[in-house]
């Protein structure tokens, strides 16, 4: 048998994206960086167009990591949809959560008990904390240092221990429910939580005394993959990126959800919108999250955990055992759910990658109509050829990392 | 802006192409004929609504028109939201896009068009995005099974056919 000559093979599905080169001369050159590359952070394709070692253009390609959630959330209940919406940005579940059950919540007309409201915002800054940290490690390990990775994965495995002490889950925990939390945070909770806080400025300054100082680390961030203001917005970049940018757009802030208008903090911002200030901006989140935990930690108030309703949250399993009404309450909210009052809501939260809003369809059903995602970092990869334009090769590497997407949510 | 300002403004201009709705969760939400949709998007962005938040699709099926295009637009000085609505014929489900005014319009844009079938006339590459360029249907639509005949299908990318992984021959190393 003939030896198979790739070559010779038709190419069945030639790239309908488009592509081709534009130079009449012919001296440029087509590479493809990924899906499979450890600097894409994930599974992402870039067509890059070159000219020498410069980058003329490039084309972010998605999709591989299409999972179809949001369809697969249209077939579960409002409860059960949380589920699966959690592993949209698995490195920030709980934002996703909180993001989304709002939106419910919104249109069931629910307010959540006090103790439930500061947990929420604990968890969520510390989740946004352990993002961060995971950003941090790799973008670190992209610039050529090994050991800060370790050191910014070792802090976050104290947050995955908070996370598996209260939820049972270090990732992807579910925890935020529709009326509430799954469950009340143990007894251990609040030292836990105050140790790991203690500790955590100063380790973080450890990681920074390896980082500022260092002219290989400084000299690959700085001036690198800069964007203007008005393209960045032109764009919808939103998060640590836009606010690199020297834009004071923070969700939080702009439109309070969660009573974050009660605590204390600042909204860092950059001037140059390089890679260089979208790692100062995210350092100071840092800093800046850990203020609002500790300030949360302090006011966590005794109380209940979750509304009183029980035609939206199951009884405790005691009072299943021993009340007939409970048990039919469980048994109904288990095989059936609850119904939502008809209506479109839009409910966004900040999200470790910026705006992640949810608009909820609702018709009236025990099953969402339909749940749209605004994935920030969808809208942040396609901003990468905007960035990359003009920069060298090698340069890629730092404005994807410094970008910071996460392809569950882009592909979701 | 307050809600019914801004109401005023856009109903006042476009007394055609737009139409007030209820805004019963904070954001205003006006239903817009595609016909008028750059118009008034470009109108949005004179008034400061200077970000394309969110370009997302629904399916009313079976009521009819089915499809809906929503769009969520952001003034980040002011610090407030609006929602532009476009329902869209069943047989042609076509609106103009955005993107010549806000190039964040081209991917989103393409991601309706995948997931529903929804046409943006005007898109510079309205190509797949999400799904394999291949695929036939549009998966969000509410008459797309969730299990099907695709399941039997054979695999679309077999390795032989691919020509840059060619598998090894019987006896060939």
């Amino acid at each position: 048998m003939a030896k198979l000559d790739p070559a010779d093979l038709p190419l069945e599905h030639p790239d309908p994206r488009g592509y081709r080169v534009e130079s009449a001369d012919g001296d440029r050159m087509i590479i493809s960086v990924g899906p499979h590359h450890p600097s894409t952070h994930g599974v992402l394709r870039l067509i890059l167009e070159l000219e020498g070692e410069r980058i003329v253009n490039c084309v972010p390609e998605i999709g591989f990591l299409h999972t179809g959630i949001e369809k697969t959330a249209e077939n579960l209940t409002w409860q059960q949809a949380i589920t699966v919406i959690d592993r949209m940005d698995y490195l920030s579940p709980l934002s996703n959560n909180l993001a989304y059950v709002l939106a419910v919540e919104k249109l069931l007309g629910i307010q959540v008990p006090e103790r439930a409201r500061y947990i929420r915002v604990l968890m969520v800054e510390l989740q946004r904390i352990a993002s961060h940290l995971v950003w941090l490690g790799t973008t670190i390990l992209d610039m050529g240092l090994q050991s800060g990775f370790f050191y910014a994965f070792d802090i976050r495995e104290g947050i995955l221990d908070i996370f598996e002490e209260v939820t049972g889950a270090r990732m992807n925990p579910s925890y935020i429910r529709v009326g509430g939390l799954a469950n009340d945070v143990p007894d251990n909770f609040v030292p836990m939580v105050q140790a790991f806080l203690d500790r955590f400025p100063k380790r973080i300054a450890e990681i920074q005394s390896i980082l500022d100082d260092n002219p290989v680390f400084l000299d690959r961030l700085r001036g690198i993959g800069k964007i203007s203001k008005d393209k960045a917005i032109a764009y919808g970049l939103t998060g640590p990126n836009l606010r690199a940018c020297g834009i004071d757009y923070d969700v939080r802030k702009a439109f309070p959800y969660c009573g974050y208008e009660e605590f204390d903090f600042n909204v860092p911002v950059g001037t140059n919108g390089d890679a260089y200030d979208r790692y100062r901006v995210r350092i100071q989140e840092l800093y800046e999250s850990h203020k609002i935990c500790m300030q949360a930690l302090k006011r966590l108030p005794a109380g209940d955990w979750q509304i009183p309703d029980r035609k939206i949250v199951r009884p405790p399993k005691q009072e299943v055992r021993e009340n007939m009404e409970a048990l039919i309450h469980h048994f109904k909210l288990v095989t059936y759910g609850f119904d939502v009052p008809a209506g479109e809501v839009y409910q966004s939260v900040e999200s470790p990658r910026g705006e992640l809003g949810y608009y909820v369809v609702s018709n009236g059903k025990n099953k969402p109509w339909r749940v749209r995602t605004r994935p920030p970092a969808f809208y942040n990869v396609f901003t990468i050829p905007e960035m990359v334009r003009g920069e060298l090769v090698a340069d890629l590497v730092a404005v994807v990392a410094t970008i910071d997407p996460v392809f569950g949510e882009v592909d979701r | 802006m307050k809600p019914e300002a801004l109401s005023e403004r856009l109903v006042g201009r476009f007394p055609e192409g737009v139409e007030a709705m209820d805004t019963p969760f904070d954001i205003p939400q006006f239903r817009v004929a595609p016909a008028a949709l750059v118009d008034v998007a470009t109108y949005l962005k004179e008034l400061g609504y200077s970000m394309l938040l969110d370009v997302g699709g629904v399916d009313y099926y079976p009521r009819s028109p089915r499809f809906e295009v929503v769009y969520h637009f952001l003034d980040m000085k002011r610090h407030a939201r609006v929602r532009l609505r476009c329902v869209l014929d069943d047989e042609r489900p076509e609106v103009p896009s955005l993107t010549g005014i806000w190039p964040s319009a081209n991917p989103a844009e393409r991601e309706v068009y995948d997931l529903f079938g929804v046409v943006f006339t005007g898109h510079p590459n309205l190509t797949r995005i999400l799904m394999p360029y291949d695929w036939e249907g549009h998966p969000l639509r509410k008459d797309y099974p969730l299990k099907g005949p695709r399941e039997k299908l054979e695999a679309r990318f077999a390795a032989e056919k691919n020509r840059f992984h060619a598998p090894k021959l019987a006896g060939e190393r």
